[in-house]
Order: structure tokens, then sequence, then C-alpha cells
């Protein structure tokens, strides 16, 4: 793997924590900025928002671990269960800013809101669905799952591609930044349907000799 | 109802004669700052506006909020946008067209709209995207401009347009076209005429900033905030209905009437409450239930009378 320096071993455990702290700086910083009167206009709204857009962008930073290792050759797997849970975090404080702060906890206007307008019913369901994956997102469950723990975690891509329509759906015009999200989505989850035949081609041409050995995480 | 009140008026409050005469040199020098003044901030210029009935007792928006958070979408369609990318706007030289079903179609100069006899006005405005403000306008109502212009018997409705110049508006060019321009705004005549609607060329005292619709804009206060157009060139009188910018956009979403109407959701969201900016922040308790006609309805309600205000959203 030219051009990519290896981290050394001893620091694979901290860089880890590392991504943890980073991950959650946006989220810590606009909570501090809108508790404390910073946030102009509508500071619930911005925080509310911001959590929804890097909870996407978590999302999408997990699902391209896969295609950076087949196509680049850089392995970033041990960091994929940090961006899959740093994504369910954003997501659960994303609900919790609507219900807690947004919707001020009125119980009838959030359950109507889940119920009817199917961008917050996506988006309710995206947040169900990721549930069971935070919960078996250690080393535990991988073992005590086996083979349905790769079938339940496939989910993900159902979940980012909710995620990616719940926000083009709640914007009033579908811009740039809604339509970038979906194409990275929509190139992920398409990645994941052609990887093995791309892999078998790629091993095929280059022959007897087996350059690297690719395995199916 | 606390919608409108006739203040008593205290002799402090009271515009001394001096302003009075003083009122051509006043407008000629407002005028002048919109066309000379260096670009961007301190543009705006002290408006001379005498009181009126209308006025409220709720807390203003902050003067900060209300010029920064802001649809305009000729500048963007982010909330900042529209104060951030609004510096090469030129508001002056101006002139409004009326014509259409009129008597006597004519252009207006920005001097003499800024020679209306100007009013404060204290409204609430409530956005489709359940936000709301309290805004001290500067302006006149729309009625004493049409009255100029003498509307035929045909007019039924009035049109308005804004202003293109994708030279200046960068949301009015690039690939990403978010509406069609020129952005369209329409009301019955009935409701152009009713008192509280006002064209306004100020807000808390001063001549408009860009990324509120300098240099005129529509305010009617009743309806939610896209009917009130921004940074108009061109009024014209009809006899039919005329096409409208986010009704043509999403037919099911905003109506022709978008009268305040908490009964009526957005497909999207509720429409029962609302959020008052600059308020709170965070932790604040700036939810509050939305009015009908935003809490004019006792002006206001009588125009509908026997509508069926679900069809006519």
């Amino acid at each position: 793997m030219p051009g990519f320096p290896s981290l050394p071993k001893r620091l694979h455990g901290p860089s880890i924590w590392a991504l943890y702290i980073l991950g959650f700086a946006p989220a810590i910083w606009a909570f501090y900025l809108g508790a404390t009167g910073r946030l102009p206009g509508n500071p619930v709204k911005e925080f509310e928002h911001l959590l929804g857009i890097w909870a996407l962008r978590y999302l999408i930073a997990t699902l391209a671990i896969t295609p950076i290792r087949d196509l680049i050759g850089v392995n970033w797997l041990r960091y994929r269960r940090a961006l899959g849970l740093l994504a369910f975090y954003y997501v659960l404080m994303h609900f919790l800013t609507y219900t807690v702060l947004d919707q001020t906890l009125r119980l009838s206007a959030i359950l109507v809101d889940i119920a009817r307008r199917p961008f917050i019913t996506i988006g309710m369901a995206a947040l169900v669905l990721l549930i069971p994956l935070a919960v078996t997102s250690n080393n535990w469950s991988i073992r005590r799952l086996g083979q349905k723990w790769s079938h339940i975690h496939r989910l993900v891509y159902v979940i980012a591609a909710a995620g990616a329509l719940h926000f083009a759906m709640a914007v009033k015009v579908v811009g740039p930044e809604q339509m970038l999200y979906l194409f990275l989505v929509a190139v992920l989850v398409a990645w994941r349907a052609v990887r093995r035949r791309f892999l078998r081609w790629r091993r095929e041409r280059a022959g007897p000799v087996r350059s690297q050995p690719i395995t199916n995480q | 109802m606390p919608s409108t009140r006739v203040p008593k008026i205290a002799a402090t409050d009271i515009t001394p004669e001096r302003f009075f005469l003083n009122r051509r040199s006043f407008i000629a020098a407002a005028a002048g700052s919109l066309a000379l003044g260096p670009p961007g901030a301190s543009r705006a210029a002290a408006l001379e506006a005498s009181a009126s009935k209308f006025t409220l007792d709720e807390a203003l928006t902050p003067e900060k909020d209300a010029t920064t958070y802001n649809n305009f979408y000729e500048f963007g369609t982010g909330k900042g946008d529209p104060a951030a990318n609004s510096a090469n706007f030129k508001p002056a030289p101006w002139t409004m067209k009326i014509d259409g079903l009129v008597g006597k179609p004519r252009e207006f100069g920005l001097e003499e709209l800024l020679a209306f006899p100007l009013e404060e006005r204290i409204y609430r405005m409530r956005c489709v995207e359940a936000w709301s403000m309290v805004i001290p306008w500067v302006g006149f109502p729309l009625a004493a401009l049409l009255d100029k212009v003498e509307p035929l018997g045909s007019a039924k409705y009035v049109a308005f347009e804004t202003v293109v110049r994708p030279e200046e508006m960068p949301g009015q060019s690039g690939y990403f076209q978010p509406l069609e321009w020129p952005y369209r705004e329409g009301l019955r005549l009935d409701e152009a005429r009713h008192p509280l609607t006002i064209l306004s060329v100020g807000l808390y005292g001063k001549t408009l900033p860009n990324q509120n619709g300098a240099p005129i804009r529509l305010v009617v206060p009743w309806k939610y905030g896209f009917k009130g157009i921004k940074s108009i060139v061109r009024i014209s009188l009809t006899e039919t209905p005329p096409p409208c910018t986010w009704n043509l956009a999403g037919p099911n979403e905003y109506g022709f009437y978008a009268n305040v109407n908490p009964d009526v959701d957005h497909p999207r969201w509720s429409q029962a409450t609302e959020n008052r900016i600059g308020e709170g922040g965070f932790f604040g308790a700036n939810r509050r239930d939305t009015l009908p006609f935003n809490g004019y309805a006792e002006e206001v309600a009588s125009l509908y009378a026997g509508m069926d205000l679900r069809a006519n959203f």
C-alpha cells in the first residue's frame, strides 16, 4: 500500500478513542454555543439540523470503510464500529433535540408528526432500525451471532438510504446539499451490489498469483 | 384580543413640528443614502415615521435576528445567506411600475415612494416554516398607492413581481435555481386594500436592509411570510388570480390565500404552534400557540366569510 504509512499497532486503540472524542466535538461545541445563547436565529433548529447532518456523515463514513479497503487498499476497519456508533448517538441526539428542545415534549404533536408526516416516519424508522445495530456493536455479540450478525448489520444500508431521504424530504426545495447525500448513499449501496463481482473479476484478472488476500469481513 | 389597541399618545411621542417641516429634506437624505452609501452594513438611514394604532404588547424581535435570519431565495436558501450575499445589491435608484387594470398606469421612483406618509406598524410575522417574529415595520398602506392609479371596476386581483438581477442576486444565477424567477405573489383586491396591508420601506426606524427586501416590500401580517414579496418592481391589477411562486412550486403545500391557520397543517409539519425567534435560546419557553389569522382575526376574518378555509388554504 504505497503512499499510506500504516499506523503503529500500539496507536490503534488510542486512535479509536481519539475518533470518539473528535466525533463528539461538533455536538458538544454546538450545544455549548446554543446553551449559552451564542447560536444566532433559531438555535434549536440549528442544533437539530447540525446533529442530523453529522449523523448522515458518520453513516456514510461507516459505509465507505469497505470500498476504501477494496479500491485503495487502506484498511480502516478498526474505526468502523466507532463511526457507526457515532452515527447512532447523533441520530439519538437529533431525536432528543426534536422531542425535548423543539417540540418541548408535546407528546400528541410528536406522535401526530411521526404518524402523519412521511419524512418524520422515515427518520423515526431509521432510528428504530439503528437500535439493534448499536446494541450488537460489541465483540461478544459478533461471536455470539456469527453469520447472523453480518445479516443484521446489512440494515445499515437501509438506514443510510432512509437518512438521506429524510433530509431531502424535510426541506422546502431539494438543493445541491441534499442531492450530494442522496448521491453518496446511492453510490455506496451500488458498490455493495457489485462488490463481489468486482472482487472476483479482479482476482481472475490478476491470474493464479494472489497478490493480496481479500477476506470478506 | 391583544391584536390591536389604540395607544394613548404621550406628549413626548408627538413628532415635533421641525421634523414635519424637514420631511422633504429627510426623504431626499434617505433615498440618497440608499444610492450612495457604502456597500454592506452601514447603508441603512433613519426614517421618519408617525406612530400608528397598529402595535402589540409583545416584545420586539431583536433587530439582529430580524436582519440575519431571513428567507430570500434570490440570495440563497440558507437563513444567513440573504445577509451574507446581498452586499452588492443596489436598491437605488429604483422604479416600481403599476399597470394592468388601472385608469392611470405609471411608474413610481424611490423618492416618490418614500414621500408617502410613513407609519410605524408593529406586526407579528409568521413564517410558513412555523417560526415567528415581531417586527416594527415602516411603511404606508398599499391602498394609498392603489388610489393614485385608480383601479378599474374589472380589477379583482393584484399581482406583484420581484426584481431579477442575477448579477447582484447570487441565488438567481448558477446551476442550482431553487425557484422560478421572477418571484411572484398576489392578493385579492380587497385584501390588498385592507388597512393592515402595507408596502414597507423600512424596519426598526431605518430603511430596509437588502436582505429584508430593499427598497420596498409587501407586508400582509395575517398571511404566511412568503406572501410578503420583496424588492418589488411591478404591481399589476388583474381580473383573474395571478400565479404565485410558492403555489406553483408546491400547490398542495402553499395555497394562494396562505392565511395563517393553526387548524390547517402544512403537509410536512404542524402549523398549530410556532417558535418565536430571539426568545429564550435553547431552554426558554419559545414555542407558543399560533393564532388564527396570526392574531388579526378581528380585523380580517370577515374578508373570508362563508369560505371553506381548509379548501382555500
